[in-house]
């Protein structure tokens, strides 16, 4: 019991981030038009592409061989993730704006 | 005074890392601002724009202004910008060619790639614990981090790339219920290896290594499994779920490194991206529990096979029926995406409008494989927008409408939601394409729906069944309508 308590207090700063952003991300989303559930969930994709940051820290101090490697596939996966997302998000909300633009 | 600079001197500050957090800071509010607009159809576009530009303020400041808690700046700066410009030039390319029809699998492949970096960096973090001692403790955040990273990042890695696989049509179904109970015991597995690994207490984090392989490929081996038995057309909901699984790794990897940008982001994702696939069952009136455990489909008691005689039409007919009424309906579904038929409909459309008929398309927001994936598909073909109406308004407008043609649609028309309270769709909104006076159904056969249920609709008095391929039907109707 004692040891969740000091993991509580170890992690506070960052348990406080999360229930927040829990919140948060269901109060931002909740309104949502059943015809943007599918960019909306492609865009959410490419945000948590934030992974590469991860990525880049960890290929930033990594030393060995193995771990180069890996980590520039990480980065590459990572970038996939960030680019591929919010290029393919773009492209399908082109078709929406193509449609305003003919009324 | 000398308080103040005794606080500040315990802390090491430097410009660098205020700007850095600075900059992580605008880079969360502008996912936040993103995601808000990406939710609105006027403001999408420019939240998606949004979110683009936080996230390259956040990788840009990374490299340059991150330092470790050894004060090291960023290394192999070179090697980290050419594998970012590796998956750019990939990324771009693919994000471009690819069909609009071909977006869920696509979405699902980069979510996996998310997915399977953050499990790399958990796999690469770990050997590290020790910070340069012998040995490093096992029961912390930290630890706890890696584990869940690595777990949950695999698993969205494998499920993912199943789930394109099967949109793709490269992966089969199974649908095996003792595949449930092996799914509970990987699960209750890998809490134990989590488990297992936090109470070795002080240990060297290279020794185990062994372990931790083992734990990535149940977790891939679990993905696998966890996709498999769940039918081609719930993957919307599944990528949604695996979408809100890659957030919640990419957010443990910024427990690891007390990074508020990966942490903010990632938990937002895994909140929002939760909420979105329960939106999505409920769409479908469905909970999320049954689409995993997939209790749909293979039918059973609720599949009453009444059966009655099917009619068919013939081209000719079918043509003459279209081009001397009023006002026609269209109503798609899957079987048009596959198809390929947005253009040829359109064309279609086109072509009655000019001989004074009033075309509109009744689109269910579930049809196809993802919500909106019709209205994609239409867009695509140039269908104008004013012409896409809702289930709710398309139902209302059926009882004056003379002829409506279902294309490759079938549970979304199915009356059963409607009047048979032991089907497994009841209760889920559908057109009511049976009010019309005429309902005209193009099908490849007779074979069900992805619901697997009997649709009644087919055996009707006013419905004309057209079978074959939706483009080769279109097409032909299209010289018929022409030949008139």
């Amino acid at each position: 019991m004692e040891a969740i308590f000091e993991f509580f207090f170890t992690y506070r700063e960052a348990i406080f981030i999360i229930v927040l952003s829990i919140f948060l991300g269901i109060e931002v989303i909740s309104n949502v038009p059943a015809v943007l559930h599918t960019p909306l969930m492609s865009g959410a994709n490419a945000i948590h592409g934030v992974v590469i940051i991860g990525a880049i820290i960890v290929m930033g101090h990594a030393d060995n061989t193995l771990a180069i490697i890996l980590g520039f596939l990480a980065v590459v996966l990572g970038t996939l993730n960030v680019v591929g997302g919010f290029v393919v998000t773009d492209r399908m909300l082109e078709m929406f704006n193509k449609k305003k633009k003919k009324q | 005074m000398d308080k103040v600079f005794q606080l500040t001197q315990n802390i090491s500050f430097t410009l660098g890392d205020a700007l850095l957090e600075l900059i992580y800071v605008i880079a969360s509010v502008l996912f936040i601002i993103g995601l808000k607009m990406l939710s609105s159809p006027k403001s999408a576009k420019k939240g998606n724009l949004w979110a683009a530009v936080g996230m390259v303020m956040a990788i840009i400041a990374t490299i340059t202004l991150h330092v470790d808690k050894e004060g090291q700046a960023i290394g192999n700066i070179p090697l980290i910008l050419v594998a970012i410009a590796v998956g750019t030039v990939i990324g771009w390319a693919i994000a471009v060619k690819v069909k609009m029809t071909a977006m869920p699998q696509l979405v699902s492949f980069f979510n996996g790639m998310g997915g399977a970096s953050a499990a790399l960096i958990s796999l690469m973090e770990f050997p590290h614990l020790a910070h340069g001692a012998a040995t490093a403790a096992m029961g912390t955040g930290e630890v706890l981090a890696i584990l869940l990273g690595l777990m949950i990042g695999s698993v969205s890695f494998a499920g993912s790339m199943v789930a394109f696989g099967k949109l793709d049509g490269k992966v089969g179904d199974i649908r095996a219920p003792f595949l449930r109970v092996v799914n509970l015991i990987f699960l209750i597995v890998l809490i134990g290896f989590i488990v297992y690994i936090m109470l070795q207490g002080n240990v060297v984090p290279q020794d185990m290594m062994p372990v931790i392989y083992i734990m990535l490929a149940i977790s891939l081996i679990y993905g696998i499994s966890f996709v498999m038995p769940i039918g081609g057309a719930d993957m919307p909901v599944v990528i949604s779920l695996l979408n809100s699984f890659t957030g919640v790794a990419a957010a443990m990897g910024g427990f690891l490194y007390d990074n508020q940008a990966m942490l903010t982001g990632g938990i937002l994702v895994g909140s929002a991206g939760t909420i979105l696939t329960i939106l999505m069952c409920r769409a479908m009136n469905r909970s999320l529990m049954n689409v995993i455990i997939g209790s749909f489909g293979g039918g059973g008691a609720a599949a009453s096979s009444e059966g009655g005689t099917v009619k068919e039409i013939s081209l000719s007919d079918a043509a003459v029926l279209l081009n001397y009424s009023s006002k026609v309906y269209v109503i798609p579904g899957y079987g048009l995406a596959v198809a390929q038929a947005q253009h040829l409909v359109n064309e279609m459309s086109k072509l009655l409008e000019a001989n004074g008929v009033e075309v509109k398309f009744g689109i269910h927001s579930v049809a196809g494989r993802m919500p909106g994936h019709m209205n994609v598909l239409l867009a695509e073909a140039d269908v104008p927008y004013e012409k896409l109406i809702e289930e709710k308004d398309a139902s209302e407008e059926m009882a004056s409408t003379d002829v409506a043609v279902v294309i490759g649609a079938n549970d979304v028309v199915n009356p059963a939601a409607l009047d048979d309270p032991s089907s497994p769709i009841y209760g889920m909104p559908i057109i009511k394409a049976g009010s019309a006076k005429n309902v005209i159904v193009m099908k490849r056969g007779m074979g069900k729906g992805y619901a697997a249920i009997e649709n009644n609709l087919f055996y009707a008095d006013n419905t004309r069944m057209l079978f074959g391929n939706a483009k080769d039907s279109i097409q032909k109707l299209i010289e018929e309508i022409k030949a008139l």
